[in-house]
Formats: C-alpha cells, sequence, structure tokens
C-alpha cells in the first residue's frame, strides 16, 4: 500500500495503474510515516462566526477515523476542510493547515480539483445522480478523460464488487440509481468514490438515513475498505464508532456562539473504556449530547 | 348567521368566479371560431393553407405569414434561449451575490420595457444598423428576430433559473466532491438535471415570441411576400391581422380571424407541450 508500484500490482485496469506511477514518482513513499493527513491548528470561519478553532489531528494510513461530538459542534465542518469542500459557501475561511502526504492542501498553488479525486466524499444522504447505474460509476473516470468502454466496464465492475453492490445490480447496470433502495443508493455513491481510486474516503454520517440492516453492510464494508483506503467519517452513532473505528476524536462545543474544539483524540479502544477528559466520559455514556 | 352558511356562501362565490376564468376562455374560442367560419365556407380550407394572399380577387392563403410568425419566433429564440440559460447558469451557479442581484434585477427590467418601446427603438437604431450591414431595406425577420430574442430573455431566464436552483444541492456537492471542475459540475450535472423545467422555458418563451405584435410590426417591413433573405420585408400573422383589421370586412375580415384561431391553436400547441414535457420527464427529486 505504501509504495506507488506496491500498489501498481493490483491495479487491474490501466488508468489507475498510470496515475498510481504518476503519484508514486512525485510522492516517494509518503505514507510510510503512517500519518495521511495532520490538521495543524486548523481553524475555520463562516463570515465573522469561528466554527472551528485550534483542530489538531493525525490521521492515519489504513485505519478508520470516527469524528464524534454533540450537534453543531462543528463534526461535518472539520471533515468536509479535508478536502475543501467548505469553501462551496460563500463567506467560509481556513486557518492553519491541513497537510496531506507532507502538502499543505490550502497552500495557494495546491490544485483543488485533484484533491477532491484524491479524497472523496460519501454525505449523509445518499446522492446517486439521476443517471443509470453505469453512467453513476463512470462519472468519475470520463470526468479524467477514460473514454474506452472496455475500461469502463472494468472500473465499474471493480468498484461495485468493492461495494459490494455488484452481485444486487449486475443484471440492471442501465436502470435508473433512484430505483436502488436507500442502503443500496448509499454503497452506489461508495462504488462511485472507489471509481476514480481515491486515497482518502470521507463519510458524513453515511448511515444516518439507513435502517439497522443497511447500515449493518456499510459498516461491514468500511472494515473491509480499510485495508486499501485511509477512512473517516463523522457519526452520531457512538456505538458505530466503537464498533468500526481505530482512532475517535471528540469534538464539542463549551458554550452556545463558540467555536467547535477537540476535547479528545485516542485510540478508539481508550476513548471508549478509559477517557482522560469528563466530558469525553460523560458524552459517551449519553449524560448530554 | 351559522359559521356553515356562510362557508357555503364563499364556497359557491369562489366556485363562480373560478368559472369566470373558465368561461372567459371558452367564449374566446367561441367568437374566434365562429367569426372565422365564413372564411373556411367561402374561400375553403385549401385556398386559407395557400400562398396567395389577394383578398380583391377572393385568395386569402396565410401560408407567408404563417411562414413569417415561424421564422420569427425560432430566430428570437436561436437568439434569445442560448443567452437566457447561460444567463441563469451563471446568476445560479457563478455569480457572486452583488452581481447577481443587478444583472438579476436588470433582467428582470427588460420584461418591463412595452413592446412599443422597444419596436420603436428596433425601427429607430437597429433597422438602420442592418440595412448599413447588409446593404437592404434592413426590415424583415433579422430584425424582428433580435428584438424577440430580448423579448424572450426575461422569460427563460427567470424560469431557467427556477429550475436549476431546483436542483439538489446534493447533486452539485456530489460532482464536485468527486473532482468535477465547476464547468463539468454545470454540464454534466446541473443541465441534464435542470432540463425538463429548462425546456419548458424555452416553450414559454416561444408562446410569447409568437404572440407579439407590436415589436414586430415595427420592423417586419411590411409586405406580403415570403422573404427572400432574412433582411427583406414580408409578415407574420399578428401583424398582418394589426394591419388589416381596421380596413377590411366580409371575407377578408373572416380570414383575419382564422389567422387568430391558427396563432390560439398555437399557443394551445404550446400548452400541451408543456404538459408533454414535464409529465414523460419527470423533474429530479
Amino acid at each position: 500500500m505504501t509504495q506507488g508500484n506496491v500498489k501498481l500490482e493490483r491495479s487491474p485496469y490501466p488508468y489507475t495503474g498510470q496515475v498510481v506511477i504518476e503519484r508514486a514518482a512525485t510522492q516517494p513513499n509518503v505514507c510510510d510515516a503512517r500519518v495521511k493527513i495532520e490538521l495543524r491548528n486548523l481553524g475555520l470561519y463562516y463570515e465573522n462566526f469561528k466554527a472551528l478553532e485550534d483542530i489538531n489531528l493525525h490521521i492515519m494510513c489504513n485505519s478508520i477515523t470516527a469524528i464524534i461530538g454533540p450537534s453543531g459542534c462543528g463534526k461535518s465542518t472539520a471533515l468536509r476542510s479535508l478536502n475543501r469542500m467548505n469553501e462551496l459557501i460563500e463567506g467560509a475561511r481556513v486557518e492553519g493547515k491541513v497537510i496531506m502526504d507532507g502538502e499543505n492542501i490550502y497552500e495557494r498553488d495546491y490544485r483543488v480539483v485533484r484533491l477532491r479525486k484524491r479524497v472523496g466524499m460519501v454525505f449523509q444522504r445518499p446522492n446517486p445522480f439521476p443517471k443509470s447505474i453505469y453512467d453513476n460509476i463512470a462519472f468519475g473516470p470520463r470526468l479524467f478523460g477514460v473514454r474506452e468502454r472496455n475500461i469502463l466496464d472494468c472500473i465499474i465492475e471493480e468498484s461495485l464488487r468493492r461495494a459490494a453492490l455488484w452481485d444486487e445490480v449486475k443484471d440492471k447496470l442501465r436502470d435508473s440509481a433512484l430505483t436502488l433502495s436507500g442502503g443500496q443508493q448509499q454503497r452506489l455513491c461508495i462504488a462511485r468514490v472507489l471509481s476514480v481510486q481515491p486515497e482518502v474516503i470521507l463519510l458524513d454520517e453515511p448511515c444516518a438515513a439507513l435502517d439497522p440492516i443497511a447500515t449493518q453492510r456499510i459498516e461491514d464494508l468500511l472494515s473491509e475498505l480499510k485495508n486499501e483506503y485511509t477512512i473517516v467519517t463523522v457519526t452520531h452513532n457512538m456505538q458505530q464508532a466503537a464498533r468500526i473505528s481505530d482512532f475517535t476524536a471528540f469534538f464539542m462545543i463549551e458554550n452556545q456562539g463558540e467555536p467547535g474544539r477537540i476535547v479528545e483524540f485516542g485510540e478508539t479502544s481508550k476513548i471508549f473504556t478509559n477517557p482522560d477528559d469528563e466530558r469525553t466520559e460523560e458524552y459517551i455514556t449519553g449524560r448530554f449530547g | 348567521m351559522k359559521a356553515i352558511d356562510r362557508e357555503w356562501i364563499i364556497k359557491k362565490v369562489l366556485l363562480v368566479l373560478a368559472m369566470m376564468t373558465v368561461l372567459g376562455i371558452a367564449m374566446i374560442i367561441f367568437f374566434v371560431v365562429k367569426e372565422s367560419i365564413p372564411a373556411f365556407r367561402q374561400a375553403g380550407l385549401s385556398n386559407l393553407a395557400s400562398s396567395d394572399w389577394s383578398p380583391e380577387s377572393g385568395r386569402y392563403g396565410m401560408l407567408v405569414f404563417f411562414t413569417g410568425t415561424l421564422a420569427t419566433s425560432l430566430g428570437g429564440l436561436l437568439l434569445g434561449a442560448p443567452l437566457a440559460i447561460a444567463a441563469a447558469v451563471f446568476l445560479t451557479q457563478m455569480a457572486p451575490r452583488r452581481v447577481k442581484t443587478v444583472v438579476g434585477r436588470g433582467i428582470d427590467l427588460l420584461a418591463g420595457v412595452p413592446s412599443i418601446v422597444l419596436g420603436w427603438l428596433g425601427l429607430t437604431v437597429l433597422v438602420p444598423w442592418i440595412r448599413a450591414l447588409t446593404n437592404s431595406t434592413g426590415t424583415g425577420i433579422l430584425a424582428a428576430s433580435i428584438l424577440l430574442a430580448i423579448m424572450v430573455i426575461p422569460t427563460i431566464t427567470a424560469i431557467s433559473k427556477d429550475a436549476l436552483e431546483a436542483v439538489p444541492r446534493s447533486y452539485r456537492e456530489a460532482a464536485l466532491g468527486m473532482g468535477a471542475t465547476r464547468w463539468q459540475t454545470i454540464r454534466q450535472v446541473l443541465l441534464p438535471a435542470a432540463k425538463p423545467g429548462i425546456l419548458v422555458a424555452v416553450i414559454l418563451g416561444m408562446g410569447r415570441a409568437i404572440g407579439e405584435t407590436m415589436a414586430v410590426a415595427l420592423v417586419i417591413g411590411p409586405a406580403t411576400v415570403f422573404p427572400k433573405s432574412l433582411t427583406s420585408p414580408t409578415h407574420t400573422l399578428t401583424t398582418k391581422i394589426l394591419i388589416d383589421m381596421g380596413e377590411s370586412t366580409g371575407v377578408q375580415r373572416s380570414a383575419l380571424f382564422a389567422m387568430g384561431l391558427v396563432l390560439l391553436l398555437l399557443a394551445m400547441g404550446m400548452i400541451l407541450l408543456i404538459r408533454l414535457v414535464t409529465r414523460r420527464m419527470q423533474p429530479v427529486r
């Protein structure tokens, strides 16, 4: 995983192979440090309102990092700052650094389109495009110039397989994605992200709109995907965080109107069994939030 | 009075008021049909559908005017619709708030310009300009199309804007989150998702262009002949009715009503088309 050429071997199609070669050439062994993304004194404003302050986090390679905390504490904002989706909101402004593979993604000449290809995102509500299942997955590869039918077919099968959706949809790839159930749609969205071979996958409460069985499938899927990707997920569901994540960050706002801060960050097992901070314990035992 | 009685009365009053609109359109159709019957009776369908308009020898062909109406409306759409859709995309997707307000208000104001003013400007500014550029009379389909384009832009922009704004934000986020550029997002996600609404906008613009009279009348020529080029005088259904209605009697008058009937049918056709478009391509939730 850590080396470009190792990755190349399991690349099933030339398209990704080429990307991987390119990546390996520019960033050799970047993952050896095991830290994929580092947030350094990150602060975020919406106009004059400060939504986040002093966020320091290490996101490890091939692990699931869960961000938990009460509503409105800036969890989603923090997540969205990792692929610069906050920039879609007018008046959003960032201070501090987010360093991925040694580069600050907020550097002026950092190419955001490239960043979002490397850092894919899955949203709270499944949001497939109103196109066929096939075209949903093909969307990303086509953006990056893949036109050949057989390569697209290959990418689509591979992505759907990895998202554990292939067997359910292989006979109806031309059907509208909107005919799928909510859980299937969410796995389709994951497959869509996988289709461009990201390195990091961000999930913003991916199971909030799903029933328990569909949730279970997504959780299983994430546990499997972490072998190949770095995963960061926001969740309201503490059992879920405890079940699937390796690291947990607990966010909180002290008082109304103040920015969200990290109360505690560490290995999930420690956070959930023996937290350092009293507030963490109160939150995970359900005394507030 | 008991509350229940009052409710009954209010209900009936509203029903009557609502029926009035239906009655209105029914009466218009009835009257127009009735007045155009003599033309169908005495001149006949093939006469009316011909291209020879010479009332003095009993020829009432409206094909020239029909062609003129179609040509000017389509020309107006061809020029106006792309601009209007581009404006809608710009306003909803790119413009900073302040620019959005200014440009949006400007386009709204455009909708309020009386057509006679626009026509007059067309006659005094646009026509001389075309005349100088093309070495022709300057009047005709091109001038009319340009004026119609200006007139359909506010309609098409406003409705396309609504359609684009109705596209769920999640589509945009999904596309941008995949690494799509803003342009790719617009082209491949937003416009396809807003397509039914934009089509409706264009059809409504078409309806407006077909019915427009005053501005077109001032720059179309007029001349009761097929146009030899885009810049030679011709006529449309509306302008022919406008110019001839004061001084025609008998079958000729009835033939003008038949032209009105054709306009009415075109308008209804547009509404039917909108129905079809919105039903066939269910707008996405």
